[in-house]
């Protein structure tokens, strides 16, 4: 992502939805971002990561959904794609 | 039937939503929310979703039970806010011609539910707040997340 400059490639235009933990971290539970095109939910949670430093302790248990599916991280986000990190789920009751 | 509520739940309506004519078996299951987690006191939990995927892998957990069971009738609650000691959290009901598959049927969904439907809870107690299976360095506490 960092080895050609973003002015010389398209870009994309995707919303990013934060929810518990990544909304408090970031201060945001939706943000609008002009990614490089060919940029990935992985490179998205690195720049926000840049900005954010403490969502570093929460890259490992994050996965990623684009469009309400989870994909795999790495996948290639398209023009109006909704993205968002999903920490662990913990939905139901104690049990 | 399938919701995410801001208010309470309704185990009344979910059993009402799965009686049919040839269903001999229903079995409502509700998820209340404990005073104790882990071995913490908790005072109230807040449960927050990403409410659009949440209702359509509520779908989908719905589907994968009624694939997998004779299932005649199934209804989910699921709450969002913020819930005290006591509060309906979660209520699954799922009718079958026999209890057998009912009983079945009703575990799966509250299994899958919790490993495939996008919602957070947040409690709050006994040494501050912190998400539930979120990262240590936002509890306020030595807090393991463990398992429900």
């Amino acid at each position: 992502m960092t080895s050609i400059p973003s002015e010389s490639r398209q870009q994309v235009r995707v919303v990013l939805l934060l929810f518990a933990a990544y909304r408090e971290i970031a201060g945001a539970s939706r943000l609008e971002l002009a990614v490089p095109e060919g940029s990935s939910p992985l490179d998205v949670f690195a720049t926000l990561e840049t900005r954010h430093p403490r969502l570093a302790a929460m890259r490992g248990s994050t996965t990623f959904a684009v469009n309400r599916e989870i994909v795999t991280p790495t996948t290639p986000l398209r023009e109006g794609d909704e993205v968002a990190f999903l920490q662990p789920m913990s939905g139901g009751s104690h049990d | 039937m399938i919701e995410l509520l801001d208010g309470d739940l309704s185990p009344d309506r979910c059993l009402a939503a799965v009686r049919t004519a040839g269903a001999g078996g229903a079995v409502l299951f509700v998820g209340s929310v404990r005073d104790f987690s882990d071995g913490r006191h908790v005072t109230r939990l807040e449960y927050e979703a990403y409410e659009p995927m949440a209702l359509e892998k509520l779908q989908q957990v719905a589907c994968e039970t009624t694939d997998r069971w004779p299932v005649l009738g199934m209804a989910i609650q699921h709450r969002v806010g913020t819930l005290d000691i006591g509060d309906d959290a979660v209520i699954i009901a799922v009718s079958c011609p026999h209890r057998a598959a009912a009983f079945e049927a009703c575990r799966y969904a509250i299994d899958r539910l919790k490993e495939i439907v996008p919602i957070w809870k947040k409690e709050f107690g006994e040494g501050g707040e912190s998400w539930v299976g979120g990262p240590e360095t936002l509890t306020t506490t030595n807090h393991d997340p463990g398992k429900d």
